[in-house]
């Protein structure tokens, strides 16, 4: 008899940098049906398509996408939850066959984000500036981005850096940046990576300052891609062939959280609980602790949120991810290796990408297909993500028995 | 003087410049921005609550890139006063790793976002050395 387990059949990421010669439909569309191919089924065989593009969350990107790739009258989720849009598009598609609407579905992230700039914050500047007007929740004058604290993305996870600092201290810029040294050291082996040069610490910390103490190198690099995955039942994939099944990845837990009510939570978003709460229940959900995974992709989306992680993520005791960091176990030759992709600080941030291509990343691992990054023998991995807002996804995959 | 409007409705200006929350009136959490019901246990009554003056900096950053329009660089921060978290610039102080330091300890501080067209000034709020 058939278990309840969802598997990836395929799956399948862009090359992430810059792509000016396609458009979203175009990167979806190399990843939707690479992963399609990877798998070994068509469009022919789907029951749903889950989609997202965050910067076109309103342009019906998944039936665009079908309109390139394969019209099938299937029903199309199209979904948007910050960073977290990728995962929740594979989430939805998880759902779907597990519900048991159909037995095979199919998951999409696409951005394109290059040059892109600065993420957050701005406000709408005064129009008439003539008349102190007060607008908006705080009734508000004036924007409060600048004012009142940050909006921008790179000053906020730099206080979500900091506020672990102190709270348990030994979080210095030279410990963030040297977070970011490791994650760029290992992009130079991801030749999917929108950067993958290694920059030594001095570079790190004397690169253009940001929002401290996040320099440059340490922030999430704008980039264009896509990545797309295929999840079936266990019924249907006991109907396929052997590869496709020696090939498959087992979902042992694929959790969605959003952020609960905290003291300080609509002051400075509080990204720890609710990663804390998902990477929780995926560890009972998949009946495996911390200690056993081979490898994570977690959401670095700057340095200083890496550190946080480690702890959210129960990498490490409480209070002891300056430690954990330290005794060299996130490196990738170390006890936890940690984005050995490269992260979102050189792999890239194509921002509803990211939440699937992580997913490739330690499928590619477990499938043992990493060729030279390859974490030897890899068995369980996990994959965390998380959009401001807030939404965290965290998905633990593993190797098929056979 | 007494043709003044705050940078936010939370601010409460005259002699003693202070901030307000609306805290709900079933499980004490306290909300800055106008509300719809409590995010913590659904109740949908609130009092207005006087905000400490002073607190202590929780977590910090200093901003030098930031969105067109916004002038850099600055100081963000999370100033715990009393128990209640509060997001602040800090101001009155060198934007650099030198002298603002987690733990330190600050006070509420006002100053001029300038004067409208019907002589209206508005005046903001963050948070200074103590």
């Amino acid at each position: 008899m058939a278990s309840d387990d969802i598997w990836i059949l395929g799956i399948k990421m862009t090359k992430f940098g810059k792509h000016p010669d396609k458009d979203t439909v175009d990167l979806a569309a190399e990843a939707a049906m690479a992963a399609l191919a990877d798998g070994g089924v068509t469009m022919r065989d789907i029951g749903v398509l889950a989609a997202g593009c965050l910067m076109e969350a309103n342009s019906g990107m998944g039936q665009r996408l079908q309109k390139q790739i394969g019209q099938t009258g299937i029903p199309v989720y199209n979904v948007a939850n910050a960073c977290a849009t990728g995962a929740t598009a594979l989430r939805t598609a998880i759902m779907a066959v597990k519900a048991g609407e159909c037995d095979m579905g199919l998951a999409v992230g696409v951005e394109k984000l290059a040059g892109a700039g600065l993420l957050g914050g701005g406000g709408t500047p005064k129009t008439d500036g003539k008349t102190w007007t007060p607008k908006g929740r705080f009734g508000a004058v004036a924007p409060t981005d600048g004012r009142v604290g940050t909006d921008a993305m790179p000053g906020t996870f730099a206080q979500v850096g900091m506020e672990y600092g102190h709270k348990y201290g030994g979080a210095t810029f030279e410990l963030f940046a040297r977070i970011s040294e490791k994650n760029h050291s290992h992009s130079t082996l991801n030749p999917l990576a929108a950067y993958s040069k290694r920059f030594t610490l001095d570079e790190i910390m004397n690169d253009m300052m940001i929002a401290y103490p996040n320099t440059r190198p340490m922030c999430s690099a704008n980039c264009d891609g896509a990545a797309a995955a295929v999840v079936v039942s266990d019924a249907k994939l006991k109907t396929l062939s052997g590869e496709q099944q020696r090939r498959a990845i087992k979902v042992s837990a694929s959790v969605l959280t959003s952020d609960p009510w905290q003291e300080a939570c609509q002051v400075l978003p509080d990204v720890n609980t609710l990663t804390r709460i998902a990477a929780t229940q995926a560890y009972e959900k998949a009946g495996i602790g911390p200690e056993d995974l081979d490898l994570v992709e977690l959401h670095d989306c700057f340095a200083t949120a890496e550190l946080v992680h480690y702890d959210n993520l129960q990498l490490c005791p409480e209070g002891g991810a300056v430690d954990f960091f330290e005794s060299g176990a996130p490196w990738r030759d170390g006890t936890t290796p940690v984005n050995v992709s490269g992260g979102l600080q050189s792999k890239g941030h194509p921002i509803a990408a990211t939440g699937i291509a992580n997913i490739w990343e330690v499928c590619h691992h477990l499938r043992g297909e990493a060729g030279d990054r390859q974490i030897e023998g890899a068995k369980v991995g996990l994959a965390h993500v998380i959009g401001l807002g807030s939404a965290c996804g965290v998905h633990i995959l593993e190797r098929a028995a056979a | 003087m007494t043709n003044q409007i705050p940078l936010v409705d939370y601010l409460v200006l005259g002699d003693e410049p202070h901030l307000v929350a609306h805290e709900c009136t079933a499980c004490g959490a306290r909300f800055f921005d106008r509300r719809n019901a409590c995010a913590s246990c659904f109740a949908t009554e609130f009092r207005d609550v006087p905000i400490g003056t002073h607190g202590e900096v929780r977590s910090f950053t200093i901003v030098t890139l930031a969105a067109p329009g916004v002038p850099v660089p600055f100081v963000a921060a999370v100033v715990d006063c009393d128990g209640t978290s509060v997001r602040a610039n800090l101001i009155n102080v060198e934007p650099d790793p030198e002298h603002v330091a987690l733990g330190m300890k600050v006070r509420l501080a006002t100053y001029s976002l300038g004067t409208d067209d019907d002589g209206v000034e508005a005046i903001g709020y963050g948070f200074e050395p103590q």
